[in-house]
């Protein structure tokens, strides 16, 4: 008897998706046996606690939705990039240097200038920085066809450096080590309040969700971008421009992470650290990659990072566990999710033995 | 969709069940003890910085845990919390959940402190080592810290003691004496912490001298491992520190030299090296916040342990300390008690080789950093008396900066 691996015609989009359930119904129940066992506590006030970690009040609610409306953004702006194979892994410094741009409107211009003038510099510079922080490595990719990866992930480097370098210029008080909150008295930068402190996010995302669905669906460059990413060659062929669309894309890339930056600094910290986008700008990748690059299912699939993560510090709190055996979960989850593409993907099949022993 | 409504409807349901019936249990069981002190009934809230893997986070959370069993109040701890609008979540949860006390512990945390105490003006928002409650005008937002130069002064003399010994054993000559220290920043707390360190060793050795390494980080290991090996390797014979982690600690130990811990000992992983660590001991102001709020009392705006509230300590002595030092300890800390020893005392420091008669210091805090108040005192430095967290921050002969970017 032999075990036969063969590509699958596309499943039909229930059954790929009860396969998913599956996995997660699967893992939830290894969790639970790694749960009991390893620390004898009760996996069901676990699951609880998760739960009540990311949706147990009003507020855990709203913060889950910002949180998860950052993540979506950051998420959103990899995409158009990992969409044309541009490996962008410089999601955490584009936001980083956003951030950074928008603290230091924040602290150079606060008494200058009247504040809608200072938040509209603000969101200019902050875009501006991210986008340069990803045109940066697509130039080199389109003089030098320098390696986009490594060139990105340094690019990471320089602006986690940069921000702790300001941090020490801008220090309050002196030696401490932190910026703290930026013009706390006079509140100049701060990005408006919408019905709450936690709404304007969840906005943004929204408007971001459904304007790169359009963009990468609907729009001439959308269009380019999927045909350097299937070939350059083919896109060279039909006349597109691809460095250009390179460049392009990495500057919307960049601006939008830089856009989830302002958000970061203006609307939520007004603070800027160097762990201000908390590995993010990497979570991002998976994000996007889970939601096999369509912003509409990005949706959730970052709900369910941000739901883990939340519902991780519950556990923390409730059960008396540490923080990383949420970590352990989320990993799990994640490997049982990632695993059952490979059902969706392929078959496997039993044949029957085709030979006789001799 | 209306399915996935129903079931997170019910998930929601049934977790409040669940909490409910926690909670019932808990008061079920103080009713059958029979207890009546009314400080079962305080619930507190802790947020720190990281976990207990960090030094500095598991000396609060011991000294929370062992303050809440004491007074049969309920803990709640958030570990973690970053010092971003995290921490403002965190409070603002804390006290949506029920906390009567909301207590953070990192320098960082205060700014959104404050912001989730004017929130919640009936919940009680305690800080370690902020600067601004006495200026903030809250009457529910609290700083505390501890005479920990104190503590680090009576560490200073056990380091003193062992070069002593190590001069009369002929293993480094008198000049020799140089002590080596890894600092996080060049903020108040780590200048104040050195430099009483340093004058608790010179008052035993007179010969020794000291310098200080910077990380830029309170909590980095392989930074602070890096930094003692450097001072090591620059004929520093004994070191101390002001971060978090065990790199100093671990360094020594595997280079043989002697260490001075700080926050705990650190004899279980350095046996061989470790002398001494001076700590704050955090129960007795927990007991008294926690007591305060039982009480109806008000919790005091700026509150300074000291060696009386049990709040300063030193752990045990280890093996490699020199003959005698016990004693030594026992007679500088009664004199430190009845006041005829100050640790600043002006008489046996210099700064720029001049007696130091006058010091304006930043007790209060603002961007500027404008020194606002005469820090000396009837000859001595008057450390945390005008606030309780450090102000010290003045640059004593003897002392040399390896690097000062942070």
């Amino acid at each position: 008897m032999k075990l036969h691996i063969s590509k699958r015609d596309t499943l039909s989009w229930q059954k790929s998706a009860a396969v998913r359930v599956i996995a997660i119904v699967l893992a939830l129940i290894f969790i639970a046996v790694l749960c009991t066992g390893l620390t004898g506590s009760d996996p069901i006030s676990v699951f609880e606690s998760i739960i009540s970690g990311a949706f147990g009040t009003q507020r855990r609610m709203w913060v889950t939705l910002q949180e998860l409306s950052i993540m979506l953004i950051i998420s959103l702006a990899l995409t158009p990039a990992f969409k044309m194979q541009f490996w962008n892994i410089g999601g955490e410094g584009q936001v980083l240097i956003g951030a950074l741009a928008s603290a230091a409107c924040m602290i150079k211009l606060g008494d200058k200038l009247p504040n809608a003038v200072v938040i509209l510099i603000m969101i200019v510079a902050s875009i501006l920085a991210g986008a340069i922080w990803g045109f940066i490595p697509a130039l080199f990719k389109a003089l030098w066809n320098t390696n986009e990866t490594l060139s990105t992930l340094m690019m990471n480097y320089i602006a986690t450096q940069l921000v702790a370098f300001y941090t020490i210029v801008w220090e309050v008080p002196k030696g401490s080590g932190k910026i703290g909150i930026i013009n706390s008295s006079t509140q100049v930068g701060w990005l408006p309040d919408i019905v709450n402190k936690y709404l304007l996010a969840i906005i943004i995302a929204a408007i971001c969700t459904a304007a790169m669905y359009i963009y990468l669906k609907y729009t001439k460059h959308g269009y380019e971008i999927s045909v350097v990413g299937e070939s350059q060659n083919t896109a060279r062929y039909v006349g597109i421009n691809v460095e250009k669309v390179v460049i392009r894309t990495m500057l919307l890339s960049g601006g939008v992470c830089g856009l989830a930056g302002l958000l970061l600094t203006g609307g939520i910290n007004h603070t800027v650290t160097t762990s201000i986008a908390g590995g993010m700008g990497f979570t991002a990748v998976m994000v996007s990659w889970l939601a096999k690059f369509n912003p509409i299912t990005m949706v959730f699939t970052s709900l369910l990072i941000v739901f883990m993560d939340r519902g991780a510090s519950e556990v923390a709190t409730s059960c008396g566990l540490n923080e990383s055996f949420s970590d352990i979960m989320t990993g799990i989850i994640l490997f049982f999710i990632i695993g059952c593409e490979f059902f969706i993907r392929f078959k496997i099949t039993r044949s029957k033995k085709v030979r006789k022993e001799a | 969709m209306k399915k996935l409504k129903r079931f997170l409807a019910l998930a929601l349901a049934a977790t409040m069940t669940f909490s409910l019936a926690a909670c019932g249990g808990k008061d079920s069981d103080s009713t059958e003890k029979g207890s009546t002190t009314s400080t079962s009934s305080v619930k507190i809230g802790f947020i720190t910085l990281h976990d207990e893997n960090s030094t500095y986070d598991k000396n609060f959370i011991d000294a929370a845990n062992a303050a809440c069993e004491a007074l049969g109040a309920e803990a709640v701890f958030k570990t973690n919390v970053s010092e971003g609008e995290d921490c403002y979540e965190a409070a603002a949860d804390l006290a949506d959940s029920g906390c009567d006390i909301v207590f953070a512990d990192s320098f960082g945390h205060e700014d959104y402190m404050i912001q989730a105490a004017q929130e919640y003006p009936e919940v009680q928002f305690c800080h370690a080592t902020g600067t601004q409650a006495h200026t903030a005008n809250l009457d529910n937002f609290h700083n505390a810290f501890a005479t920990i130069f104190e503590g680090r002064y009576l560490a200073g003399v056990v380091a003193g003691m062992k070069l002593n010994e190590m001069i009369e054993a002929g293993t480094i000559t008198a000049e020799q004496a140089k002590i080596g220290y890894v600092g996080a920043y060049t903020y108040a707390e780590v200048i104040s912490g050195y430099t009483s360190f340093f004058l608790g060793a010179r008052s035993v050795c007179p010969s020794a001298t000291m310098e200080v390494s910077f990380t830029g980080s309170w909590y980095d290991e392989t930074a602070e491992k890096t930094a003692a090996q450097s001072l090591i390797d620059n004929k520093c014979v004994l070191i101390s520190q002001h971060a978090d982690s065990m790199g100093a600690p671990t360094a020594c130990e595997k280079a043989g030299v002697p260490n001075v811990s700080y926050n705990g000992s650190t004899e279980s992983a350095c046996p061989n090296t470790y002398l001494v660590s001076s700590k704050i001991n955090w129960q007795p102001y927990f007991e008294y916040i926690i007591n305060s709020v039982a009480n109806g009392t008000a919790i005091d705006d700026d509150w300074t342990g000291t060696l009386e509230t049990g709040s300063v300590e030193l752990t045990d002595l280890g093996s490699a300390v020199a003959e005698g030092t016990a004693e030594k300890l026992e007679e500088v800390k009664s004199q430190l008690e009845d006041g005829s020893l100050h640790v600043f005392d002006t008489t046996t420091f210099t700064v720029k080789g001049e007696t130091l008669t006058t010091y304006m210091a930043d007790v209060d805090t603002d961007a500027d950093y404008t020194p606002d108040t005469e820090a000396i005192v009837d000859g001595y430095f008057a450390e945390s008396s005008s606030r309780s967290a450090p102000y010290f921050n003045v640059e004593i002969d003897g002392i040399t900066l390896a690097n000062t970017a942070y």
